[in-house]
């Protein structure tokens, strides 16, 4: 991470609850302008609840936020993605009857004009060639991991700032996991910073800079990926040394 | 880039439309031992009941939320329509204007708990609604005629400039209901292939999805709701002037399964289906309640109904739009010599709605 960068998002001890149960304790993060910034930990440490509390799914009980130097506490979902916090959510949740070629222009949505989409498209292609060829195919009918490839490049239509990517790696082969992790390092080259949740530590620490290890709705470790490597708790519990 | 080129609009579905509708009334003229007039006003009827299902097919179709009460919205047309040019007066055009904002109105209004439920939740929620509608208009039978309805209403005008034309004849009506229908036709084309129509598609879609693209949940929602009640409340001021005269027992669930059918029958998520759909039925329902043989099984056409929604769905799942579409696939892929088929293929597969 160049050192010194401005934080991008700025998440600030953050309450979340689920009803009653509390789902995140006093969460704080930074992500730096032009990182990548990855959040680790097991099933129900509290990643995705974070990323629902970002993408403004989920009303935090306590604690701020801001994105670019401006407050964004309480926004709507559909504000942050017009202000470039944009998402991919779990699971691949492309548009089934849509052909790839429709759900690309769905992701350039929120900017309303299909003319600034259009220039974002030889991009997309560029890192995911495959689209290109399945263009008019139903997205249903891609592999999971060209549906994933979709889900990238659609949000990128949108010209994200902070891109958000909630386990991309999910049920996928370990060669398309080198290839989405490929992208995504190409696409923090070209600018665009980006937060990643993964449970497949090894290949998170590898594109991150920096990362974030959260346990019961706490962060209970944060540093470089390179140190955070080397830390003797890490190495046991999330990658297998 | 030709990748993005957004899909032409096509004019000439439109004008052969237009072109058949205009003609109609002068063949039937030179049929010997047929009955315009009464021909006329069942076609009209059928092209009323087609503005509901276009209306209906946007929510259903395009937006993926469910109503079993759309006969409510068809009773709140008809029955504002009626009392404002009967009890007040008002001209026929405001008197649907007041009766198609105050269905939208209501539409928006019912949702707002769509935003909470969904599938079987949201279908027994619409129901209670299209049931709910017919008892409140026998209950306060004191202004809205009760069970036996509102009669004699007077004939609707249009004011065109200096000139206004009386609606008179069935076949008056009948130019009436098919000028309307075509005008909606093309604006629920237009709003499907827009902006808000894609944010519909992707809603329908998938709501994760469609909310991580930004795609506001709360306000297209609503907005799908008041647009498609907006549709069954013009229809239903013209069924309440083409009929001079309304009663509740118009307005049974019966009715929403109608148009539930038609746009089952038509194709889900095509304009044009729901319209073929809503005459196809509309034309079958009268068919079936003259043949001879099945005088005293009144309730044939109900069964007939069930089966075509069984079969619909197990062998045309794509309706008759779906049929329409393979059709030209095949047509476009017969072998030529020159052309590349597939192509012509990729050409016309494009387009399920975006």
């Amino acid at each position: 991470m160049p050192s010194g960068a401005r934080p991008l998002l700025v998440v600030n001890e953050i309450e979340a609850y689920y009803g009653r149960v509390c789902a995140l304790h006093s969460v704080s993060l930074e992500v730096a302008e032009g990182s990548v910034v990855a959040l680790l930990g097991a099933n129900g440490a509290g990643k995705t609840t974070t990323l629902r509390v970002i993408s403004g799914l989920l009303r935090p009980t306590s604690g701020s936020f801001e994105f670019d130097g401006k407050r964004i506490d309480g926004w709507s979902p559909d504000r942050l993605v017009r202000a470039g916090i944009v998402q991919v959510p779990e699971g691949r949740q492309i548009f089934a009857e849509l052909t790839v070629r429709e759900n690309l222009l769905l992701g350039g949505y929120a900017r309303r004009d299909l003319g600034a989409a259009r220039q974002e498209a030889p991009r997309v292609f560029d890192y995911f060639p495959r689209l290109r060829e399945r263009l008019q195919q139903r997205a249903g009918t891609l592999s999971g991991g060209e549906q994933q490839m979709l889900a990238i490049g659609r949000a990128l239509m949108a010209r994200p700032r902070l891109l958000v990517l909630d386990e991309p790696s999910l049920g996928l082969a370990p060669m398309l996991v080198k290839e989405i992790f490929r992208v995504i390092s190409e696409i923090r080259a070209a600018g665009t910073t980006v937060l990643l949740v993964e449970q497949n530590a090894h290949m998170a620490l590898d594109v991150a800079d920096r990362a974030y290890v959260l346990e019961t709705g706490r962060v209970i470790l944060s540093d470089r990926s390179a140190a955070l490597r080397q830390r003797e708790e890490v190495r046991r519990a999330y990658l297998g040394h | 880039m030709r990748w993005l080129r957004t899909r032409r609009r096509v004019l000439a579905p439109y004008v052969l439309g237009a072109a058949v509708l205009l003609l109609i009334p002068p063949l039937l003229g030179g049929i010997p031992g047929v009955a315009p007039g009464y021909v006329l006003y069942l076609v009209s009827l059928a092209l009323i009941y087609a503005i509901v299902a276009i209306g209906l097919g946007i929510l259903i179709g395009h937006t993926g939320q469910i109503s079993l009460g759309h006969a409510g919205f068809f009773a709140i047309g008809a029955y504002t329509s009626a009392l404002l040019t009967l009890r007040l007066g008002l001209p026929f055009v405001l008197a649907l204007v007041v009766a198609a904002s105050l269905s939208a109105a209501i539409g928006f209004l019912l949702g707002l708990p769509a935003l909470r439920l969904s599938g079987p939740y949201l279908a027994v929620a619409t129901l209670g609604f299209g049931l709910a509608i017919p008892q409140l208009v026998v209950w306060q039978g004191s202004w809205t005629g009760g069970s036996s309805g509102l009669h004699g209403l007077p004939p609707a005008s249009l004011p065109l400039g200096a000139l206004t034309i009386v609606f008179r004849t069935d076949q008056d009506y009948y130019y009436l209901a098919a000028a309307v229908l075509i005008l909606l036709t093309i604006f629920a084309r237009n709003v499907v292939t827009s902006h808000t129509g894609r944010a519909f598609i992707a809603i329908r879609d998938s709501e994760t999805a469609a909310r991580a693209m930004g795609v506001d949940l709360v306000r297209y929602k609503t907005t799908a709701f008041a647009l498609s009640a907006l549709y069954a409340g013009i229809a239903g001021g013209l069924y309440a002037h083409v009929l001079h005269g309304i009663s509740p027992e118009d307005f049974t669930v019966l009715l929403s399964v109608d148009f539930l059918t038609m746009i089952v029958l038509g194709g889900l998520g095509s304009v044009g289906g729901a319209l073929s759909g809503a005459l196809l039925l509309t034309f079958l329902q009268n068919a079936l309640t003259r043949l001879p043989v099945v005088h005293d099984f009144k309730n044939l056409y109900i069964v007939v109904l069930g089966a075509i929604l069984i079969l619909t769905i197990a062998f045309l799942p794509r309706g008759l739009a779906g049929v329409a579409r393979s059709v030209r696939l095949r047509w476009a892929a017969r072998p030529r010599d020159g052309a590349s088929r597939v192509d012509q293929i990729v050409e016309l597969g494009e387009g399920s709605g975006v």
